[in-house]
């Protein structure tokens, strides 16, 4: 206890430790990918550095086709999440209506990418729960009509998958900056001078807010260019995207592919790098031209049609997201579901009665690896917050000028590892660690999924310990409470509820990784992520669902503990409640 | 033609004989060999890495390890791959580290283009260990000439057979009365019924042997199949396939714009009545999915007039395995008259024996007669000809010959 | 020695323009008012004072607190109660548990330390209300809680930063009297922070205007 809360007096301690552990993995990862891409492989005969696995690469059939498709869907997702999210706060901030839609969207954050897309499959294939639901008295198909929805050409089906995860992401990304912006008052400013409240707000408040979220829009850039797991199950395949593609070519026996895949993995960089360029000049643009219609003084002041119709839209993704998962565990109990039936014809628990039998291993894996990793990434956080809160340099002083645009170089490098596409450096990083001797345990999956936990927590805890009152901890060390005592009576107890959110995200975050899991862990460490992905090749649409209810469970559990811990702790402290 | 693949069977069939004849002379020794490997095996941890995405065959194998666990002290535990080719990948990369001993991979339930990748490479345990397996006297070596010939390449005793496999079609009766039994009849079936046809993309396994089955059919020289690919003749060699493709896509399910991704999901959409006609690889699997209702009762299987595919599946032990003796025991259970009964049975799997059943012990064989083969299952004289594997250099070129064609721009 | 809050030479400067410059004595009991408009840096003065001042805030000069130099203590140890324009008891703790948290440890008991935080709420005249949860009590009662944690903590002078503008205007004179007297009679010197006329009239102290 004395010893840990020495460790958190030296100040540079956290920082140097969240550099190295998210760092080294990285340049070493990256080193790794390069190497064999450029045809250096010791042991499989690559020994001569050459540009032949490029050159198979750009032979491959339809490559150009699967650029485009990364680029395209990814590129589109993210402009239509990040629409959506904006035009929607535009439209109800300071509503009741936001609220709602904030408590509805809060827990589906929680859901993993792929147990979303598999309940959006079940609902809108043509075999699925909608058309079952209105065949055959409304559309008269006794057998499934052959219509192109899921695996289109084009991604539609996969662009809907991504917009629907990333549309919580970012909107309770925005909630959570919203208070550093002041918006409320400039909306008041701005109605005031008769704006719509919609006008008032794009005008008045988006760019500053924007400018605030502006990281997690470009991490959901990089992640939607090159997504794995949800491509696999709603992308097209003839051809696939590219990060579909290229673990498809390091799952080749043929070692030449391995080479090819590592190409593959670089191609996947610069592809991502370049739709994040595209994407900064898009952003100039349209700041060039809100520049110029926020001069126009066009008040807007009618702007129902456009409220309700972003209601709808939030209604529609919100409802959609929620029937299909509700769909999972009906699925799971079910048995003899023949089309055009609405619900299955028997309803059996029996792969729930033998849930130790079914997945009681993967269970005990994801939740091992998921606390050790968040509570690690989580102690780390709180070292490096609080070591800045230390730090003579001061970052806080005045809160109106602080915060923001803090573009520290840890800042950015939390992020890394959500900015860049996993398979451009899990590559590398596979080779390491089998030549450590480390791939396949626990251990080494733990190390990687601290990678992409850590931000997550950082991300969740940063806001709300910024906007703590600094005026607690200078109180109580008037008071003459020495540096722990604020950390453990003051700051501890006041951010409880926001400090397990925030590991309740990193948890999450640790349920839902696939590539890391699969990569890292040899397909010896088995989670109900990697299982639910390996059963999706076989066609037992039960015991899919069943993984997909896991998958479900498992984060609404950290959420529903992150919120009723502090209900209990503090249910005779009325200032606590909604504390966050 | 025909002489060639004959003669080349022949020779198989002579150095099985033969290793067969040496290991009778040697049979004190070798019993005296296998007691040490069981004893060595005995505490041994055997990371089996096979397909998962059944859980039929999930359970099959958890229960085979239970039974290794209590006669031998062996435990295996199952790692479920979604590809078995992911793991030639990490035995791949466990040697380009420098592995030379303490694999990942213990043993690997294999055959085909993996085989042949893990034997050219010297990553495979050395031969001769499946031959001396005490149950591999049980082997139907004569009537399974697949099980020293994997897709033409001669096992060497680096893999031990454990099952059979023969493309077979199911269809639903209710909706099918009479399933199109050749390539011609299933064409115009597609043209007739527009939508319902389809096959799972290649490079998956039931895809790319639907693909074999067809070019078998229609290539002018059915033996150029059991050599390597020659490229010079590839496009002229696979041109009718292609021609009969082109005529078949625009009447496929979502005309070919997207594919089913392999045979479980054909099978699951055949269930949906999306489908009128899935693809498997065991002639068990229509009656299996009966008894689990992932099929209706009505769903039967059936075959081309000519013949389908067949091939045998494998375990074999890599080269740096951690538990080569505990894998050698494993192996040899499976091959045991009990495992492979049981394996048989539709109830629990349905894969048929690579075992001689005629030559076994009545005990055994009454193991065998007992099971009830279940609705939907062609009994083996209905199952048809069995046609040869072709050498897996075709495989990769098909696959590539078809992202070609279909899944570029 | 000189009992009292001595600024010696204060000059508290931002970006090398002057923005505070004092010299002056706060003698035990008695109150000095600093006026000023928002953004004045009267805030400052007391942030400096308190010992938060940080960058990019330079200051030169001495604040000297019964005869001693603290001007390079932190503020754990110098000793000064502080009490901002809210009364900020802490939220997640009972009314009792904020005395006590204000109350330092000293090698007495926790049921010797209990009573004097219950003692403490006696004297405001808060008898009964340690068990409570500080957001059930009025404005005018927190305000009296907190200060009566930082008199338990036992400073040396009081420095305080508006500590009656959260109070609606009829509990506001009540409260001031009320810190005034608690200050007089613990005979400590006050520094108050405010921009309301009625504050320094009821200080009866000196008024320095920024």
């Amino acid at each position: 206890m004395r010893q840990g809360l020495i460790r958190l007096a030296m100040p540079r301690l956290p920082g140097v430790l969240i550099v190295i552990l998210l760092g080294a993995p990285i340049v070493f990862g990256l080193a790794g990918t390069l190497l064999p891409a450029l045809g250096y492989l010791p042991a499989l005969g690559g020994h001569d550095f050459s540009l032949k696995p490029f050159q198979d690469l750009f032979s491959v059939p339809g490559l150009a086709h699967s650029i485009a498709l990364s680029f395209g869907t990814g590129l589109t997702a993210t402009a239509l999440s990040l629409s959506i999210t904006v035009l929607f706060t535009a439209c109800w901030l300071g509503t009741r209506t936001l609220q709602l839609i904030r408590n509805l969207l809060s827990p589906l954050l929680a859901v993993p990418h792929a147990a979303a897309a598999f309940g959006l499959a079940f609902l809108i294939a043509p075999s699925g729960f909608l058309v079952r639901l209105l065949s055959p008295w409304a559309t008269g198909f006794d057998r499934p009509p052959d219509i192109l929805i899921l695996n289109d050409p084009l991604g539609l089906a996969m662009i809907a998958g991504l917009v629907m995860k990333e549309v919580p992401f970012l909107f309770l990304m925005t909630l959570a900056v919203l208070p550093q912006t002041d918006s409320l008052r400039k909306m008041k400013v701005a109605s005031s001078l008769g704006y719509g409240r919609t006008a008032g707000f794009l005008k008045a408040c988006q760019p500053d807010l924007y400018k605030r979220i502006r990281l997690p829009v470009l991490a959901v850039l990089a992640y939607s260019t090159s997504v794995v797991d949800m491509a696999q199950i709603l992308g097209p395949t003839t051809p696939a995207p590219l990060a579909p593609r290229i673990l498809e070519w390091m799952g080749d026996p043929d070692p030449a592919f391995r080479l090819q895949a590592s190409a593959g993995a670089l191609l996947q960089l610069i592809v991502s790098a370049f739709a994040v360029v595209l994407w900064l000049g898009l952003e100039r643009l349209t700041a060039f031209v809100g520049r110029t219609i926020n001069r126009n003084g066009v008040r807007h002041r009618r702007d129902m049609p456009i409220r309700i119709s972003m209601l709808v839209s939030m209604g529609f993704l919100v409802g959609t997201m929620i029937a299909g998962i509700l769909l999972l565990p009906l699925w799971s109990v079910s048995r003899s579901w023949w089309f055009p039936n609405s619900l299955p014809s028997t309803v059996t628990f029996q792969l729930w009665r033998d849930i130790d039998q079914t997945a009681g291993a993967p269970l005990l894996t994801t939740l091992s690896i998921g606390l050790a990793v968040t509570i690690t990434a989580g102690l780390l956080v709180i070292a490096y917050l609080e070591s800045l809160e230390r730090s003579p340099r001061g970052t806080r002083k005045n809160k109106s000028s602080a915060t923001g645009s803090s573009s520290s170089f840890i800042d950015v490098l939390i992020f890394l590892p959500l900015l860049l596409p996993q398979v451009s450096f899990l590559f590398g990083l596979q080779v390491l660690f089998v030549r450590l001797d480390l791939d396949g345990t626990l251990f080494a999956v733990c190390l990687t999924h601290l990678m992409f936990v850590l931000p997550y927590i950082y991300l969740s805890l940063k806001g709300p310990w910024r906007e703590l009152d600094t005026r607690y901890a200078k109180l109580a060390s008037s008071l003459g409470a020495c540096k722990n005592k604020i950390f453990l009576k003051v700051r501890l107890p006041l951010l409880l509820h926001s400090l397990l959110v925030a590991l309740a995200v990193g948890f999450a975050a640790s349920v839902a990784q696939y590539l890391p899991t699969l990569m890292v862990g040899a397909g010896r460490i088995v989670t109900i992520t990697t299982e639910s992905l390996a059963l999706a090749s076989g066609g037992n649409r039960s015991l899919i669902a069943l993984y997909g209810t896991l998958q479900l469970i498992l984060p609404l559990l950290g959420f529903a503990l992150a919120s009723v811990i502090p209900a209990l702790l503090y249910r005779n402290r009325a200032a606590m409640r909604g504390h966050s | 033609m025909r002489a060639n693949s004959l003669r080349s069977l022949l020779g198989q069939i002579f150095l099985a004989t033969a290793l067969a004849a040496s290991t009778a002379m040697q049979a004190n020794a070798e019993d005296a060999n296998w007691r040490v490997v069981e004893e060595t095996a005995k505490g041994q941890t055997v990371y089996f890495h096979a397909w998962g995405g059944e859980p039929r065959i999930n359970d099959y194998i958890n229960w085979a390890a239970g039974e290794v666990k209590k006669k031998y002290g062996v435990t295996v535990k199952q790692v479920k791959v979604a590809d078995t080719a992911s793991v030639v990948t990490q035995v791949i990369s466990e040697k380009t580290a420098g592995r030379e001993s303490a694999g990942s991979v213990d043993l690997v339930w294999i055959n085909g283009e993996n085989f042949a990748t893990l034997k050219e490479q010297g990553l495979l345990a050395a031969p001769g260990w499946a031959q001396a397996l005490p149950n591999w006297k049980n082997v139907d070596v004569e009537g399974k000439p697949t099980v020293l010939s994997d897709f033409t390449i001669a096992t060497d005793g680096q893999e031990s057979p454990w099952g059979m496999a023969k493309l077979v079609f199911i269809y639903d009766s209710a909706r099918l009365p009479e399933p199109p039994s050749s390539l011609a009849a299933l064409a115009d079936y597609a043209t007739a019924h527009p939508g319902r046809i389809s096959y799972p993309q290649p490079p998956n396994f039931h895809g790319s042997t639907f693909l074999k089955q067809i070019l078998i059919s229609l290539i002018d020289d059915a033996d150029k199949l059991q050599r390597p690919v020659q490229e010079e003749t590839f496009d002229a060699d696979v041109a009718p396939l292609f021609d009969y493709l082109d005529k078949l896509h625009p009447n496929l399910w979502r005309k070919a714009q997207a594919f089913p991704q392999n045979g479980a999901q054909m099978r699951q959409l055949l269930a949906d009545g999306e489908l009128d006609i899935a693809i498997t690889f065991n002639p068990g699997d229509a009656s299996s999915a009966i008894a689990n209702g992932e099929l209706p009762d009505t769903a039967r299987s059936f075959v081309f007039d000519g013949g389908t595919i067949g091939n045998s599946h494998f375990v074999a032990i890599p080269f740096n395995s951690s538990a080569k003796e505990g894998s050698m025991v494993f192996a040899n259970f499976l091959l045991s008259p009990e495992a492979q009964a049981r394996k048989q049975d539709p109830a629990v799997w349905g894969d048929p024996t690579v075992l001689n059943v005629a030559a076994l012990s009545d005990e055994d064989k009454a193991r065998f007669n007992a099971i009830d083969l279940g609705p939907a299952t062609l009994k083996p004289s209905d199952l048809g000809a069995t046609l040869p594997e072709p050498h897996p250099t075709w495989v990769a070129a098909l696959e590539k010959a078809w992202a070609a064609h279909y899944g570029g721009s | 020695m000189t009992d009292g809050l001595v600024l010696d030479n204060v000059n508290i400067s931002l970006a090398g323009r002057s923005l505070v410059e004092i010299s002056t004595t706060i003698a035990a009991g008695q109150v000095l008012t600093v006026m000023g408009d928002s953004g004045s840096g009267k805030s400052t003065l007391l942030e400096y004072v308190a010992g938060f001042l940080s960058a990019p805030f330079q200051a030169s000069g001495k604040v000297i607190l019964n005869g001693y130099d603290v001007t390079s203590d932190t503020p754990q140890v110098r000793q000064l109660g502080l009490m901002f324009q809210a009364p900020l008891l802490f939220p997640h703790m009972s009314v009792l548990d904020n005395l006590m948290f204000g109350l330092p440890a000293a090698g007495l008991s926790k049921g010797c330390r209990a009573e004097m935080a219950e003692a403490a709420l006696r004297d405001v005249g808060l008898e009964g209300f340690g068990r409570r949860d500080p957001a059930t009590l009025s404005g005018g009662q927190q305000t009296r809680v907190a200060l009566m944690r930082l008199l338990l903590a036992k400073p040396k002078a009081l420095l305080l930063d508006e500590p009656f503008s959260s109070l609606d205007q009829s509990r506001r004179a009540e409260t001031r009297h009320f810190v005034f007297d608690m200050a007089k009679s613990h005979k400590l010197p006050v520094l108050l922070v405010s921009h309301d006329p009625e504050d320094a009239k009821a200080a009866e102290g000196e008024i320095f205007t920024l």
